[in-house]
């Protein structure tokens, strides 16, 4: 077994643990986790694509997909950021933390906000 | 100015239109929108010149070449999806003029909305599968940020679940571009059939990258983030959602099954999988929207039946002897299917703004209180049902065509089926607004503004089937489906 085909098997695996848990955690912030463990896997096997590419003339790595991890991870970073504000609004506005099917899927009652929890004032910010 | 300008000017026009955006003050934004809107259309025109006298048009970003840099490709199908989105953002400039204001909602709206134009615009004129990756995600971004406009908790939900489902689907997608550059060593759409190995690899990426793209565009099984993302949003962004970025990922899935993997895979086998999908998506979305109280939800599940449509037409298009035409269908169908909808959202949003709900069942009476904003409503109700001479028709009567003449005649049953439920959903909105007597009191009274953009959108939706030669004939032109064995210029695969 070459490295390259070990780290392709470890991102394959990676990307199943994400999407396992994507699909079946209703706690919004595991899901954002799991898409970003989902994310390195892609990554990595793009990496190990690199090492394989080149011929025996040429024996340094593929600058191409390089790049592209490079603009995966840019991207993968600002969607996080943009995950993780987007569910602090979620859950200021309405106290929860799972999406409303979730619970209906697994039967499960949220607990009530706690005491930390800040919720809305009712504020209307659409006529400042 | 050649086309080496004109073809990177129309994603750069929006993107800086974008940067002002945000620094520019509200009452001036107009100059802004305006410069854009004029740069575009003026680059688009030349553009069109170039592609009709010439054909196809290519060119290297900074002379880099294809393996380093990328290349930039207009063909007759990317020309006509180019003014689809100019001809749709047009329209929802005005509308969202007057559906913002100079609200502070207005200032977030603007740098978002042209970054949307810029991330079509560049969809759709790039010829690198990896830089599609890149506008899609930042599409779906973009959507998620227009999603949340609306700051209601459920708006929340639905951008969260949205962002949530399309980051998935952009990583299943980048996997699968991940597999052909394995396998290639390429990543150029018009030239990847010649570099493509048949092979597991090229079937696991056509797997992955179908799966990845079908979830971004609600295929049939997948379109559980769809309507309440479409309906919670405020009423410009639904049409700008519905209508154009859906097509988005169903453009690229285009490219892939016509363009890109006809060479390594056979990939009519697959096109039974696509029917079948598309079939119980128009038949399932058709009945969803049914059963909606609320109009913006009866609309968003209209979307999934009429996203149904494109891949019936998928399923035609794969055999070789009715691809011309059902290219040139589903091209036309989707184009005629974003103004029809976008016009019905847009008319949605003048019911909620001057009733202050959208209740389907508390519209008694609103075809007299309300006669503009219903009338757009039933122009556009028309291209969805396909009614003649509406472009919906010529889509779908083109379909039907095609699947008679290969013989598949079952492939023309659906739609049949699914105008006639589209007629049931169209016609119950309107008969409920016909009613006469305890016409309910309005709200606010509805400006113009909120109204002659949808007349217009709705108005182009029926003209389109008048008019439906000259699109057809452009959709075709340097289609490598019709050329089989397109090169680039100087460099033989």
């Amino acid at each position: 077994m070459t490295a390259s085909l070990w780290y392709a098997l470890i991102g394959a695996g990676l990307v199943t643990l994400g999407l396992h848990s994507l699909t079946l955690t209703p706690h919004v912030l595991r899901k954002v986790i799991a898409l970003n463990i989902m994310g390195n896997g892609v990554f990595l096997m793009l990496i190990s694509l690199a090492r394989r590419l080149p011929d025996a003339t040429n024996p340094a790595p593929d600058p191409v997909p390089q790049a592209m991890v490079l603009t995966g991870v840019v991207v993968a970073i600002s969607s996080t950021a943009l995950a993780l504000a987007l569910l602090r609004r979620y859950y200021e506005a309405s106290g929860r933390t799972h999406l409303p099917e979730d619970d209906a899927l697994w039967g499960i009652e949220e607990e009530p906000p706690g005491r930390f929890a800040v919720m809305p004032d009712g504020e209307d910010d659409d006529d400042h | 100015m050649t086309t080496d300008h004109l073809l990177p000017a129309l994603p750069v026009i929006p993107l800086f239109g974008a940067l002002l955006a945000v620094i520019v003050p509200l009452n001036a934004l107009w100059v802004v929108l305006l410069l854009v809107t004029f740069g575009i259309l003026g680059s688009l025109i030349s553009l069109f010149a170039v592609l009709v006298s010439k054909g196809p048009i290519r060119s290297s970003l900074g002379g880099w070449g294809v393996p380093l840099g990328i290349d930039l490709y207009v063909d007759g199908t990317g020309m006509m999806l180019l003014a689809m989105t100019a001809g749709l953002m047009i329209a929802i400039t005005f509308y969202s003029h007057a559906y913002f204001g100079h609200g502070r909602r207005a200032r977030r709206f603007w740098p978002l909305f042209l970054l949307v134009w810029a991330s079509l615009n560049n969809l759709f004129v790039t010829g690198d599968i990896f830089n599609m990756y890149v506008t899609l995600e930042l599409l779906g971004l973009l959507s998620v940020g227009l999603i949340a406009l609306a700051g209601t908790p459920a708006a929340y939900a639905a951008a969260l679940r949205y962002l949530l489902a399309a980051l998935c689907g952009s990583l299943f997608y980048l996997l699968g571009v991940a597999m052909v550059y394995s396998n290639s060593g390429n990543l150029d759409w018009m030239v990847l059939r010649f570099h493509l190995v048949s092979g597991p690899s090229a079937y696991i990426a056509l797997g992955l990258i179908t799966a990845g793209l079908m979830l971004k565009s609600a295929v049939f099984p997948l379109h559980f983030w769809l309507p309440p993302a479409h309906a919670n949003a405020p009423a410009p962004v639904s049409a700008l959602l519905s209508a154009l970025m859906i097509k988005a990922s169903f453009y690229i899935a285009l490219r892939m099954w016509l363009w890109v993997f006809p060479g390594s895979i056979p990939t009519e086998t697959a096109g039974p999988l696509f029917g079948v999908l598309g079939a119980v998506a128009i038949i399932y979305g058709s009945l969803q929207a049914l059963r909606q109280h609320r109009l913006k939800l009866m609309i968003a599940y209209s979307t999934v039946a009429q996203l149904g449509y494109l891949f019936v037409f998928f399923a035609l298009s794969m055999r070789p002897e009715g691809m011309e035409q059902a290219l040139q269908a589903v091209v036309f169908f989707a184009v005629s299917h974003a103004f029809a909808k976008a016009a019905l959202f847009m008319a949605s949003g003048a019911v909620i703004r001057s009733y202050g709900h959208d209740w389907i069942d508390g519209l008694q009476g609103s075809a007299e209180r309300l006669p503009a904003v219903m009338f757009a409503f039933g122009i556009a109700g028309v291209s969805i049902m396909g009614l003649p001479p509406s472009g919906g028709f010529v889509g779908k009567y083109l379909l039907m065509n095609t699947a008679v003449e290969q013989g598949q005649w079952f492939w023309a049953v659906v739609p049949a089926l699914g105008g006639l439920l589209a007629a049931a959903y169209i016609f119950r909105v309107i008969n409920i607004a016909m009613k006469a007597g305890r016409a309910a009191p309005l709200a606010r009274p509805v400006g113009s503004g909120l109204i002659w953009p949808a007349w217009g959108l709705a108005i182009i939706a029926v003209l389109l089937g008048l008019l439906a030669l000259r699109p057809l004939e452009i959709i075709a032109i340097g289609s490598p489906v019709f050329e089989a064995g397109l090169l680039p210029p100087g460099g033989a695969p």
